[in-house]
C-alpha cells in the first residue's frame, strides 16, 4: 500500500495578534512561528499506520520554500520513507495548489493520497478534493475512520450534529483527514536525527503556468457582530463583577 | 442576465436548514441584479421537499433518481456537471456543509470555473466579491475572482439567517413557481463510492445539551491534568464540561462533550468558554446560549465577538478567584 501525504506549513496564530502588512493583502509573518498544519499532521500519522499494517511506502510532498523542510523532516523523522519539496515561492489558492501537487504526483505510484481536511490559515478545505478531480481518482473528505482491505476502504465522513456517513471507495483515491482520526506519534530523538540526514528531492515549479482563479484583495479585521463587555480591575475585582451578573441573571 | 442557482441540501428525508438560508441569499441578490432564482433539487421521492420550497424560487429543476437518494460525490458531481453546462448560471450557491465540501471544489474544477470557499458576504457587480474568514477568524479577506462567465461558491452555515420576513413573504415572481423535471443522466456502476449507511455517534452518561450551565474549555487548558479544576468548578456552579474540537482530538474529555458544527448544539441558560479561541464551528454550536461568557488570555480571540462579557486573564487565575465568589455567595 503506497500513500502520498500532501503537507502544508502554516503560521501559529492562536493567542497572537495579527498584523496586516504594507500590502494590505498578507498578515505579517517575520514574528510567526511556523509548523505542520494541524490535520495534515494526522494525515501523516494515518499514512503511516497503514504502511505498518499492510507494507509499502509513504511519500511526502509539500510546496514552499527550504523552510518547508523543518516539517517534511519530522514526517520522515515519524516514518514516511521519502519526500519531495516542490520549490515554489508567492500566493497561491487552492486550485493553484492542487495544480501544483496534481503536476508532481501525476508521474508517482500510489494507491491512496492522503491530504488535511483543511489549512488553519486560509480554511479552504478545497485542496485535496479538486487534486482528486484533477487526476481522475475517487475521494472522500473529512474523514474520521478508515480500514482498507483488498483494494477496497471503508471510511467513515463526520457530518454534522454527531452524525456519521459511512462507505466504500475503490482504490486508488484520496481521502482528506480530519483531525481526532488517531493519536499523532511524536518521533524519538534518534528518529529525528536520523532524519535529518535524509534525502528532500526538489522540484523546481518557479517557471510553472498556474491558473489563480481567485485573488485576496485585503485583509481586514472583521466586524464584531456582538462585541462582549471586558470586565475591567484585578483578577478578583473580574470575578467579583462576574459573580455579580451571574447573580443577577438569576444563574447562580 | 446574472441567473443564481442553488443547490438543495437534505439528509435523510430533510431538507437542511442550509437549503433556506441559501435561498434567502439568492433571492436578496436576484433582487439587484434582475436574475432568477433556481433551486437544484437531485433526489429521490422529493415531492414533500418541492412543497416545502416553493415559494422562494422562480424555477426548480428536479432530477429524480434512486441513486441520488442519499449522498455520493461521484452521482452528486456527475449529475450537477451536467446540468450546470447546460444552464450555464452565472452563479451557483452550494452550502459550505460536509456535503458542500465534498462536492464543490472538484465540481468547480471539472467545470473550468472559479470556486471560493466558506464564503460569508458575496456582492455581484459586474463579477463577483466575496469575503470569507482567514486565520481562524482573526481575520477577513476580501476575494476577487478571475473572469469567468459561471462561478461557484460555498456558503458558511448561519452566515445569511433565514428571517421571519425574507421567505415567508411571497415574492410575486416566486408565486409561479416554474417546475422543470429534469430525466436523470446517471447509469449504472460509474461509481468507485458506495454509501453504506448513517452512524449516530454513542452518547455517554453526560447530555450536555440538557444542562443549563455548560463550561466549556478548549486549547487554552493546556493539559490533561488541569480538566480536574475545571470539572471542580463546574461543580460548584452546578454545571457540566463540555469542549471545544481540539480538546476531544486529545481525547481528554469524549466526543460527545463536543459543541461545535460537527458536535452538539447547546443552548444553555449559561455558557462558559475557557481558553477557547471561537473557531466557527465551535461557534455555531453555543450561539443559541441565553449568557455567554468568555475567558481568554488573547484579547483577539474571536470567541469575544460572541459573548456577553469577557475576562482577559489567566484561566487558572480567575477560576480559584471565581469559585471562591460563587461559593460564598451560596
Amino acid at each position: 500500500m503506497d500513500s502520498i501525504v500532501c503537507i502544508k506549513r502554516v503560521p501559529q496564530t492562536t493567542d497572537l495578534e495579527l498584523k496586516i502588512d504594507s500590502s494590505g493583502k498578507d498578515i505579517q509573518k517575520d514574528r510567526l512561528t511556523f509548523d505542520i498544519n494541524e490535520s495534515d499532521s494526522y494525515a501523516i500519522e494515518e499514512a503511516i499506520r497503514l504502511k505498518e499494517k499492510l507494507g509499502g511506502t509513504v511519500t511526502l510532498v509539500s510546496i514552499g520554500e527550504i523552510g518547508n523542510d523543518d516539517i517534511i523532516r519530522m514526517g520522515l523523522a515519524k516514518g514516511a520513507d521519502s519526500a519531495i519539496r516542490i520549490e515554489y515561492t508567492g500566493e497561491l489558492d487552492g486550485f493553484a495548489t492542487a495544480q501544483l501537487l496534481k503536476n508532481t504526483i501525476k508521474d508517482l505510484k500510489f494507491d491512496i493520497i492522503f491530504t488535511g481536511c483543511m489549512a488553519q490559515d486560509d480554511g479552504y478545505s478545497m485542496v485535496g478534493q479538486t487534486l482528486a478531480e484533477l487526476l481522475g481518482i475517487p475521494y472522500a473528505s473529512l474523514v474520521v475512520k478508515l480500514d482498507v482491505e483488498n483494494n477496497l476502504a471503508t471510511i467513515n465522513r463526520e457530518l454534522e450534529g454527531s452524525l456519521i456517513e459511512k462507505s466504500e471507495i475503490k482504490l486508488p483515491a484520496l481521502f482528506t483527514i480530519q483531525t481526532g482520526i488517531n493519536e499523532p506519534r511524536y518521533a524519538s530523538l534518534m528518529a529525528i536525527r536520523k532524519a535529518a540526514g535524509k534525502e528532500i528531492k526538489i522540484t523546481d515549479a518557479k517557471s510553472t503556468e498556474l491558473v489563480k482563479n481567485t485573488t485576496i484583495t485585503k485583509l481586514f479585521t472583521p466586524p464584531p457582530s456582538k462585541q462582549a463587555e471586558i470586565l475591567p480591575g484585578t483578577t478578583d475585582e473580574k470575578a467579583v463583577k462576574l459573580t455579580g451578573i451571574l447573580k443577577e441573571k438569576g444563574v447562580i | 442576465m446574472k441567473d443564481i442557482f442553488i443547490l438543495i441540501e437534505h439528509r435523510r428525508g430533510e431538507i437542511r436548514n442550509i437549503s433556506f438560508e441559501l435561498l434567502t441569499k439568492a433571492r436578496e441578490l436576484s433582487e439587484k441584479t434582475g436574475g432568477k432564482v433556481t433551486a437544484l433539487l437531485l433526489g429521490h421521492q422529493t415531492e414533500s421537499f418541492i412543497n416545502e420550497i416553493k415559494s422562494s424560487a422562480h424555477r426548480i429543476i428536479v432530477i429524480e433518481d434512486e441513486k441520488l437518494k442519499d449522498f455520493n460525490s461521484e452521482y452528486y458531481t456527475a449529475t450537477l456537471f451536467n446540468v450546470l453546462t447546460t444552464e450555464k448560471p452565472f452563479l451557483t450557491l452550494i452550502g459550505h456543509t460536509a456535503f458542500g465540501i465534498d462536492i464543490a471544489p472538484a465540481l468547480g474544477s471539472k467545470l473550468n470555473i472559479p470556486v471560493a470557499t466558506d464564503c460569508i458576504g458575496i456582492e455581484i457587480d459586474n463579477n463577483i466579491i466575496v469575503t470569507r474568514q482567514m486565520y481562524g477568524g482573526k481575520l477577513n479577506a476580501t476575494i476577487n475572482f478571475k473572469d469567468s462567465s459561471q462561478f461557484l461558491v460555498t456558503v458558511r452555515q448561519g452566515a445569511f439567517p433565514v428571517s421571519e420576513t425574507n421567505l415567508s413573504v411571497e415574492h410575486p415572481a416566486m408565486a409561479a413557481t416554474e417546475i422543470t423535471k429534469t430525466p436523470s443522466t446517471l447509469t449504472e456502476d460509474i461509481a468507485a463510492i458506495k454509501f453504506l449507511e448513517y452512524i449516530e455517534a454513542a452518547t455517554g452518561g453526560v447530555d450536555i445539551t440538557k444542562a443549563n450551565i455548560v463550561i466549556g474549555i478548549g486549547r487554552g487548558v493546556k493539559e490533561q491534568e488541569n480538566l480536574k479544576i475545571i470539572e471542580d468548578f463546574a461543580q460548584a456552579i452546578g454545571g457540566v464540561v463540555g469542549c471545544s474540537r481540539p480538546v476531544a482530538d486529545s481525547g481528554w474529555l469524549p466526543k460527545d462533550r463536543q459543541v461545535g458544527s460537527s458536535g452538539k448544539t447547546i443552548k444553555p441558560k449559561l455558557y462558559i468558554a475557557m481558553g477557547i479561541s471561537g473557531a466557527s464551528q465551535h461557534i455555531s454550536g453555543m450561539k443559541g446560549s441565553e449568557t455567554i461568557i468568555a475567558i481568554n488570555k488573547d484579547p483577539n480571540a474571536p470567541i469575544f465577538n460572541e459573548a456577553n462579557y469577557g475576562i482577559v486573564d489567566d484561566l487558572f487565575k480567575v477560576i480559584p478567584a471565581l469559585k471562591k465568589k460563587i461559593e460564598e455567595l451560596k
